[in-house]
């Protein structure tokens, strides 16, 4: 990266080949794992220990698949059911309440606005892990552990959408339009649904992203709230295979294989989505 | 408006304060064990308690270590990637930031089960090939564990950061960039000099969430020590809380430490934003 203003032929060749390779470097250092997931979720157990890492052995994957869905009466689809309800259903409740919310700090005024938005500040850095526990204990004394709602209730709260939700609302809706909606005669509700909502959109799909890999993610919640195998989401039911691989090594390729199905719909969403992740991040960025 | 608040009650305040009040209390056996227990009135007794166990101080070394490796790592990896890949001199700019983002795709369990995988001798392509090369390197030890939990967070953050800090750098003027160069700063000069200043609020942001994310550490090294029982079940501060709560049942020590937890990461959020508007006014 020794460039002049008027390089060499030379350097900057050699440069640019260094920048590349570095980057390739990485790029191998990201993607391996990735890899070996794929070719490895192929093979049946005695050649995923026999051939190498990176060799293919028999082409096992449909059986694999198989095994996958019919293990246990075929629990793990209930898992990636459930692990999509609670996603969907939580990520869209959530990112609905956060955008209302932050639109109402942006449009309205009221007492103690700006202290308010404190303390939901606040809430962005509190860890989530430390209000599990409670969680979980106050969930246990109102009966709600080991039902839907212990681990979807939580996960509605999202403060940090509500942080980006007014910054959105600050850049798309004018205050002019809403003025103008208002001579109109519209009433509150209709403003925000027919008139800022759509204004909206776009950070309504990042917010709602946010939330779905938060939820996604949240094994730490599942593991303390649910202890019914049939409520568990892909993840936990993923970590319990995996807990008794070492007793029951034929586990070994479901836990692999498992791993790849519940990976596959996210990494598909994640390229198909690429604009409002790039958006949300962006605004994230500049704060 | 009004439905969030009242659930940001329910499931923030709430928590805290009810966390608080147990903390102060810890179940005692009556008797012979006979008749259940019945809650009894500790004041700090839970904090003390929390303060003096070894293991509790432990998995705070441990966390501290981690930031201390991790950090420099992931951040300053991530700023050099952006930095490269923001220089004119990359090519094929769209696929390195998907291949380097994609890692953050993939959940934090299912990352760490598959690295779970890539470290156990007989699957491992790594150990594979430190082997060929007459090496070899026990990714389960007790003191290596620290550096097999870091990869795992490097793997899944390093991307991620690096597209926030690219998108940042982007966002500053070209013409800023061009004077420099005009001035005859050469590229490191203007990468150092010119461009990372330019994204200095953004890397502080960056620390700061990552310090808060270190703080609750727990998914990949409670998958871990599954295998690398050297590492306890308390690694962490997040897996003693739980280990606390679920393996011995004394809900007030967890909901003690819970706080604790939660005034260290405040405390550490405090220093990082305030070390971070010395350099960014510097």
């Amino acid at each position: 990266m020794t460039t002049t203003l008027t390089p060499g032929r030379a350097p900057r060749l050699l440069s640019r080949t260094a920048v590349n390779a570095a980057l390739l470097l990485v790029a191998a250092y990201t993607l391996m794992p990735l890899a070996w997931l794929v070719l490895a979720a192929t093979k049946n157990r005695r050649d995923l220990f026999a051939t190498g890492p990176y060799t293919p052995g028999r082409f096992n994957l449909l059986t694999n698949l198989g095994d996958v869905f019919t293990y246990d009466h075929g629990i793990f689809g209930r898992w990636l059911g459930n692990s999509l309800l609670y996603t969907v259903a939580g990520s869209t409740l959530s990112a609905l309440i956060s955008v209302a919310c932050g639109y109402a700090f942006h449009a309205y005024e009221f007492r103690h606005k700006e202290r308010l938005f404190g303390v939901v500040l606040a809430g962005v850095l509190v860890p989530a892990t430390v209000l599990q526990l409670p969680l979980y204990l106050m969930a246990s004394a109102a009966g709600a552990v080991n039902t839907y709602w212990a681990y979807l209730v939580p996960a509605l709260v999202n403060p940090f959408g509500v942080y980006l939700a007014r910054v959105f609302a600050e850049g798309y809706v004018p205050d002019e339009v809403l003025a103008a909606a208002r001579v109109d005669g519209a009433g509150e509700l209709r403003l925000f649904a027919h008139v800022s909502l759509p204004m909206l959109w776009p950070g309504f799909v990042t917010i709602f992203l946010f939330t779905f890999t938060a939820v996604w993610n949240n094994f730490y919640g599942a593991l303390t709230m649910l202890n019914d195998e049939r409520l568990y989401p892909v993840s936990l039911g993923l970590f319990m295979w995996n807990r008794s691989v070492y007793q029951q090594p034929e586990l070994y390729p479901l836990v692999i294989t498992g791993s790849l199905v519940s990976v596959v719909p996210l990494v598909l969403a994640f390229l198909g989505l690429q604009r409002f992740w790039r958006s949300g991040l962006t605004a994230g960025a500049v704060k | 408006m009004a439905p969030f608040f009242v659930l940001f009650a329910l499931v923030t305040v709430a928590p805290v304060g009810y966390a608080a009040w147990l903390s102060l209390f810890h179940d005692q056996q009556s008797g012979l064990g006979f008749g259940g227990t019945e809650r009894v009135f500790s004041g700090v007794g839970n904090y003390t308690k929390a303060f003096t166990d070894p293991l509790f101080l432990a998995s705070f070394r441990h966390i501290a270590l981690y930031c201390l490796l991790y950090i420099p790592v992931m951040v300053g990896g991530a700023l050099v990637l952006a930095l490269l890949l923001d220089s004119a001199l990359a090519r094929a700019k769209r696929f390195f930031q998907i291949a380097l983002y994609l890692p953050h795709a993939v959940p934090g369990l299912i990352s760490a089960v598959i690295w779970l995988y890539l470290y156990t001798p007989g699957l491992s392509p790594v150990l594979a090939a430190l082997d060929r090369a007459g090496l070899s390197w026990n990714f389960f030890g007790r003191d290596e564990a620290l550096l097999s939990v870091i990869n795992i967070s490097a793997w899944q953050w390093t991307g991620y950061n690096m597209i926030i800090f690219f998108a940042g750098l982007q966002a500053i003027p070209r013409e800023t960039v061009e004077a420099a160069t005009m001035d005859g700063a050469g590229a490191l000069r203007t990468a150092f000099q010119v461009k990372v200043p330019g994204i200095r609020p953004t890397v502080v942001l960056t620390v700061l969430f990552t310090c808060v994310g270190a703080v609750q550490l727990f998914d990949a090294p409670q998958l871990l020590q599954l295998r690398a029982t050297g590492m306890g079940e308390s690694w962490s501060p997040t897996m003693y809380v739980f280990s606390a709560a679920f393996k011995s049942h004394d809900y007030g020590l967890a909901a003690a430490s819970a706080l604790l937890l939660a005034v260290v990461a405040g405390a550490a959020s405090y220093v990082v934003t305030k070390l971070g508007n010395r350099w960014r006014s510097a």
